[in-house]
């Protein structure tokens, strides 16, 4: 008894700590702020400060995927400016409540560019660019701004329907598989691209769509690409994170590509390809903004053309004009003689969504919920 | 048929995982253990087991090292849950989070790379007949492997000295303790077996399955295995069915989705999870035939 | 072999050093981890047990972690009491949340400022219903709980992503999965502005008190704790263990329901794909860790509060890996409940 006791009084003190805290809070509302700030300035200046960057990550940087291409572009940065900028980042920041929480920290901290990076953090980016108004916000995949935050996304599209355009030359059930994650508009814009691209190669290309609603289980992708290849599907590709699928192609005898990074090597035989995202260029025009405080609120939704995306290490079985073809339509994606979204475009429902001579602007493609013909099924909770 | 042969084959690769992972955990609470740190061995084991399968080329030795690594880890666990007997719940939830934070570390430096282990296998002569060839005989040796390893458990604990031991001290650890047993060691050796095959099985995540590491890659497969322990009223065979049943639907409910059948994918993905509760519902329902094999002091630590 | 020797009555002098020995084995454990590391141990202490408390919002940061830790580990105190294994709080808390945000979905923006009463109510109604599940199916089909409720716990978690992709996704929200943020009468009010900290603690506090009351005072408490530990007794004195199945599940599922609804009615504003980074299952530790008495939950809930933030920032002050967080924590643990065993042991060489 006395040993439960003893935790009881831990418990009341505990208590106590905590109402005194919490009252405490009150008062000193205003004194807070330049406590803060008085933390960072007593400092002789005998050349500037950094300036502190940091990115909060919501995976491991060891996922080989998502979080992992945004350290390469946070470490690429670094390299950049040397010791003018300061970097750090929290991996693993679950978008719960504890988002907000770490953000708040991190600009606390003297951290004077703060990236976010997945589309959960905005809600929690925006409370704290609201408190921190000297602090410069950037959020990936997002919509919402302030007047301290951005958004910035990649066009992975671009990625999926150059991958696309090579899977239907090289299928012969003309059947694709797409492996998904989570039924987001950028999940489904990218199983569209890829099915575009595959169209205008080989128009009786259809595809196969699996969602494994999670970012993140090879095993789970793995069991995914199998059922797909069951059912037809002699080529894949993934919007998911690991490179399970690839590897499940390699072992089934079949064709699939790298998605986020390069692939080559967990699938040589079976490898046509890597879509990659490449956040440095990004990374570094954010940074130099606000380095030479041009810094201001706008939208970069970067593709092939800022050299964000490119599709890479083309598989040795690919023939030579499939190569070709997918290096001139980069070429043509680049200096924007191409555009993906063009009309007549039909939802695989045959309604009409972009009329003949139409072409969807970002709004349109960033509201994109609906299947283009040629995919089999039914968008998830799509209406 | 060919996609069904295909679909059996596919299911046998699931299962395998979370057979070779049940069977050793019900080995381990057979003596009366129980340890909530399946998910942490294996991913310790999973890390391992591709370090050294990566560095040596070997596959086998990939295998050995995960079993090793899960035998080691299991040793933690019995140090302060069999050794100081402090609660098996907490000890085990702990392991787990010291093995995926440890896992993940240690790890690091083999993101990203690959394994060039052969991938297709044969039986000679079964494998090219119809249908059954595809869905039984091309198939890793280690799922023939889990099931030969379920088959010797079932007759070591049923039929063997060995056996009656192990359940003797699952049952009634002061009764064994009296007549003589050394109760503590005989659990520690259980616990260790549990470690080995949830190594394995951790191992044959990242050397065959999908042949990578990344962390947590395990993905909550050991509380599937532990959940199996249970829904096989702690009998090997039933720990196979378990296994095979679970990896069937996760399979099947994929297969729908490839065919396009328009009902929400998460709404699908609740299968594997609501069947395993619905058949434990029906199998339960004679209360006999839990009470009969339930190990009496699962859980509950013991010291002479 | 070491041999463990059960103390007549619990050691007093160990009750007190125990914490220490266990602070003591994390310091040793810690500095030599921190060494290997290449940094200091000092530093790297300070940071999990210091920095969290430096400040007024630290603190009300590390209550805010506290209360769904709290809440979740003293259902699950209860049930284990009664020796019912229910390892799905995590579910429970998720199921609560989501009934709690549809509740809350509804509120629209002439709701009076009470609103927040009704979503709360939805939260403990939307834990018990998930927690009820368990319940029937042990009590009517005796399938076991560990299995049910761990299984529940997965298809909670799914529930949550279909509802968020599908009916409650926010109209104006770009297709992603997300709800509308909730309307302000629907949200439990801030205790003091300037934190996150919501009269949620307040509520857990009060719970609290009643855990404890129940459990040390009232007759179905002990019938409870009669029928865990000796049914047979408990048959004979007239005791239903059916009883005891059920008021623990069901107390258990509503506390951890409470627990989800203060979370998207607190901190959170909106449903989300994930609104629990894994508390349930933290709190099945709390409960150990605190040996299954209200107050020990306490300690044990802040202790795991502190660790957690303690992680983050570790990362954000020191560079250190996520992955060392997890190490550490698993560390400090293991040495807490060492540490614990000299309280009601004696170790004798031989």
């Amino acid at each position: 008894m006395r040993a439960v006791r003893r935790t009881l009084i831990h418990g009341a003190a505990l208590g106590v700590a905590l109402i005194l805290a919490a009252c405490g809070q009150e008062a000193p509302k205003p004194a807070d702020k330049p406590a803060e700030k008085a933390a960072e300035a007593p400092k002789p200046p005998p050349k500037p400060e950094p300036l502190k960057v940091a990115f909060a990550y919501v995976g491991p940087v060891g996922d080989g995927g998502w979080t992992f291409a945004h350290d390469t572009g946070r470490k690429e940065a670094e390299k950049e400016f040397g010791d003018r900028i300061k970097t750090s980042f929290v991996e693993n920041v679950p978008e719960s409540a504890d988002a907000e929480r770490v953000i708040r920290d991190m600009a606390s901290q003297g951290n004077k560019l703060i990236f976010g990076t997945t589309f959960g953090y905005m809600e929690p980016m925006l409370k704290v660019a609201a408190e921190f108004k000297d602090v410069k916000f950037e959020h990936a995949t997002g919509y919402k701004s302030a007047d301290n935050m951005r958004a910035y996304d990649v066009r992975a599209y671009e990625g999926a329907y150059v991958a696309g355009m090579i899977a239907g030359k090289m299928t012969k059930s003309n059947t694709l598989g797409f492996v998904a994650s989570i039924p987001i508009p950028e999940v489904i814009r990218n199983i569209n691209a890829f099915t575009l691209g595959a169209q205008s190669t080989n128009p009786k290309v259809k595809t196969k769509v699996v969602w494994v609603n999670k970012w993140f289980d090879p095993g789970k992708e793995a069991e995914a690409a199998t059922a797909l290849i069951n059912g037809g599907a002699d080529v894949l590709l993934q919007n998911t994170d690991s490179s399970a699928v690839l590897q499940t192609a390699e072992k089934m005898g079949k064709f699939a590509f790298g998605w986020d990074s390069d692939m080559t090597a967990y699938g040589p035989k079976a490898h046509l390809g890597s879509s990659i995202i490449n956040w440095a260029p990004y990374y570094k025009k954010a940074i130099k903004e606000a380095l030479e405080g041009s810094w201001k609120v706008e939208t970069n939704w970067w593709g092939m053309k800022e050299g964000a995306i490119d599709v890479i290490s083309l598989g040795e079985m690919v023939p030579a004009e499939v190569k070709k073809m997918a290096e001139d339509k980069k070429a043509e994606i680049k200096d924007g003689k191409f555009h993906i979204w063009s009309g007549p475009m039909v939802d695989n429902t045959g309604k009409e969504v972009l009329a003949k001579d139409a072409k969807g602007d970002d709004k349109f493609i960033a509201g994109i919920m609906f299947y283009v013909k040629g995919v089999e099924g039914k968008v998830p909770s799509g209406k | 048929m060919e996609q069904l042969a295909a679909l059996i084959a596919a299911t046998l690769s699931a299962g395998t995982p979370l057979l070779l992972a049940g069977i050793g955990l019900l080995v381990n609470e057979r003596s009366g253990v129980l340890n909530l740190g399946a998910e942490g061995m294996m991913l310790i084991a999973a890390a391992a087991g591709f370090a050294v399968g990566f560095h040596t080329g070997n596959p086998v030795a990939g295998l050995a090292a995960g079993a090793l690594a899960g035998v080691l880890f299991s040793l933690i666990f019995s140090a302060l849950a069999i050794g100081l007997a402090t609660n098996q719940y907490a000890t085990g939830l702990a392991l787990t989070l010291f093995g995926a934070g440890l896992s993940a570390f240690a790890g690091l430096a083999y993101v990203g790379k690959s394994v060039p282990f052969k991938s297709t296998f044969e039986v000679p002569g079964l494998s090219a007949l119809p249908f059954l060839g595809t869905a039984f005989f091309k198939l890793h040796p280690m799922v023939y492997l889990a099931l030969a390893l379920t088959g010797l458990v079932a007759w070591v604990l049923a039929r063997t000295r060995a056996g009656l031991v192990i359940r003797a001290v699952g049952e009634s650890p002061e009764s064994a303790h009296a007549i003589g047993y050394p109760v503590r060691l005989i659990r520690v050796g259980a616990v260790a077996f549990g470690g080995a095959c949830c190594g394995l099985a951790g191992a044959y995540l990242s050397l065959v399955y999908t042949p990578l590491w990344v962390e947590g890659m395990v993905a909550g497969r050991g509380w599937i295995a532990l959940a199996l322990t249970t829904f096989a009223t702690w009998r090997p065979w039933r720990i196979a069915l378990g296994a095979y049943l679970f990896g069937s639907v996760t399979m099947i409910q994929f297969a729908l989705q490839a065919e396009g059948v328009e009902i929400a994918s998460q709404l699908l993905s609740m299968l594997p999870y609501i069947a395993t509760i619905v058949v434990l519902a029906l199998i339960s329902r004679n209360p006999a035939f839990i009470r009969l094999n339930m190990p009496a002091s699962l859980g509950k630590p013991f010291h002479p | 072999m070491p041999r463990l020797e059960a103390r007549p009555a619990p050691s007093p002098l160990m009750g007190y050093l125990a914490p220490v020995l266990a602070l003591g084995l994390t310091v040793v454990f810690g500095t030599l981890l921190f060494l290997a590391l290449g940094k200091s141990p000092v530093a790297g202490l300070r940071v999990f047990f210091v920095t969290p408390l430096e400040t007024l919002r630290g603190w009300s940061e590390v209550g805010l972690k506290m209360v769904p830790l709290l809440l979740c580990a003293l259902g699950l105190a209860i049930c284990y009491r009664s020796n019912v294994w229910n390892i799905g709080a995590e579910g429970q808390f998720v199921v609560g949340g989501i009934a709690a945000g549809g509740v809350a979905l509804l509120a629209g923006a002439d709701a009076p400022r009470a609103y927040f009463v009704i979503v709360l109510a939805g939260g403990i109604v939307g834990g018990l219903a998930w927690a009820g599940v368990t319940a029937f199916l042990r009590d009517r089909f005796n399938a076991n709980e560990i299995l049910v409720s761990l299984m529940l716990t997965y298809v909670g978690g799914l529930l949550l992503i279909y509802l968020v992709n599908g009916p409650w996704k926010d109209p104006k929200g770009f297709n992603f999965p997300y709800s509308k943020t909730f309307d302000a009468a629907a949200m439990v009010p801030r205790l003091f502005p300037g934190t996150r900290l919501t009269w949620g603690i307040v509520l857990a506090v009060v719970v609290l008190a009643a855990v404890w009351l129940f459990l040390a005072r009232s007759k179905a408490g002990f019938r409870l704790a009669v029928a865990g530990h000796a049914p047979l007794a408990a048959r004979f004195a007239g005791f239903s263990a059916r009883e005891g199945i059920w008021l623990s599940l069901l107390l258990c599922g509503a506390l951890a329901g409470l627990a989800g609804a203060l979370e998207v009615a607190g901190p959170l504003g909106q449903l989300t794909p994930q609104i629990s980074p894994g508390y349930g299952f933290a709190a099945i530790i709390v409960a150990w860790l605190g040996r299954l008495h209200p107050g020990g939950c306490v300690f044990a809930a802040f202790v795991m509060a502190l660790i957690y933030i303690g992680g983050e920032l570790s990362q954000s002050r020191l560079g250190l890996p996520a992955a060392i967080t997890g190490v550490f924590q698993g560390m400090l643990l293991l040495a807490l409940l060492t540490a614990d065993t000299f309280i009601h042991y004696r170790v004798r060489w031989r």
